[in-house]
């Protein structure tokens, strides 16, 4: 979903890169919380892994491909703020170092490609957290539906800035259908690969998952009550 | 069941990430990809405009003064795994660094 120069007009442009420069900035700020001895060493990592596996471009049918875009997962190995950034780096390098995405849209990629599939990954899998059952099995699962509802809100979120600041006169209503329809399909890649992923390192290590913290604490009281009634 | 330690899980994943980006991303799907295919679909694709950096060694995920096209691509994807490997951490470690100068909290 790279735009490149000249889909979006300048003042949408100045204002996705505005945008997207608070964005990074704040996540500047809060990414420090989430950095610990865990997260730190895998965020770079993590910002390469997604890089490598955007290159794998897979069909999706009608002569039309798709790649991963990486937000849900970076935001639950690492955390929301870090993960911003992670893939913040992507996208920069993407678009200075190989011309994919334009420069003049760098703002408008982080932005839908970064900051909304960061967001959204996070939100719905924070949410599927509280309604599954609090186990580390659940935690790809809930990873990799989040990460295939953020591709379809990114690409509405397309929609959205081409609507304000569009270069050509598209009706917006078959423009909608086609890009949510199209990244629905992209999204149910972005799921597996998030759950294969996410699932990997679920099974040797989970601490190290972000976004597992929640439900392995939960265990660890789990078993700290039980020991402590086999002990009175 | 010994867990491995994080610098082996750390070495997996950057193992991984140069295995995909050079080796498998040859194999990768070639057609446009969601945003292009609708944007031709639609008509607004001539609205693109040059990139400028479009004339870079390694514009378009391919290594320019390299005749091979399997190897250029591998290398192409290697340096970029590197280059955001490279930026990523330097990032993190300077958030990091920064946070652990303030009286901690730990």
């Amino acid at each position: 979903m790279h735009v490149p120069d000249g889909f979006l007009d300048a003042p949408t442009s100045i204002a996705t890169g505005a945008a997207a420069a608070v964005v990074v900035g704040v996540s500047l700020r809060r990414a420090r919380t989430e950095l610990d001895d865990r997260t730190a060493p895998l965020a770079g990592l993590v910002a390469a892994f997604v890089f490598a596996t955007q290159m794998l471009t897979f069909p999706i049918g009608a002569g039309t491909s798709g790649h991963l875009l990486g937000g849900a997962i970076a935001a639950v190995l690492v955390g929301p703020w870090t993960g911003t950034l992670c893939v913040s780096v992507v996208f920069l390098v993407q678009s200075l170092l190989f011309a994919d995405g334009g420069i003049t849209a760098l703002g408008t990629n982080i932005i839908l490609m970064g900051v909304v599939t960061c967001a959204v990954g996070w939100f719905v899998f924070r949410g599927l957290q509280r309604v599954l059952p609090k186990t580390a099995a659940m935690v790809p699962i809930a990873a990799g539906i989040g990460a295939f509802v953020s591709v379809p809100v990114a690409s509405l979120a397309f929609v959205g800035l081409y609507a304000v600041g569009g270069t050509v006169d598209i009706p917006l209503g078959s423009l909608t259908t086609a890009m949510v329809g199209v990244h629905l399909l992209i999204g149910i890649g972005e799921g597996v690969i998030t759950f294969l992923a996410v699932g990997s390192i679920m099974a040797v290590r989970p601490d190290l998952v972000y976004g597992a913290r929640s439900v392995l604490a939960a265990r660890e009281l789990e078993i700290r009550t039980s020991s402590a009634q086999a002990l009175a | 069941m010994k867990r491995p330690s994080t610098k082996v899980v750390g070495l997996a994943i950057f193992v991984v990430a140069l295995f995909l980006a050079g080796v498998v991303s040859f194999y990768a799907a070639s057609s446009p990809d969601g945003l292009t295919k609708v944007s031709e679909d639609k008509g607004f694709a001539s609205s693109q405009k040059e990139h400028a950096t479009g004339e870079g060694p390694f514009a378009g995920y391919n290594s320019n003064f390299i005749d091979n096209d399997r190897l250029s691509g591998g290398v192409s994807g290697v340096v970029g795994v590197l280059t955001v490997l490279l930026l990523g951490t330097g990032l993190t470690y300077a958030v990091r660094r920064r946070r652990s100068d303030e009286p901690s909290n730990s």
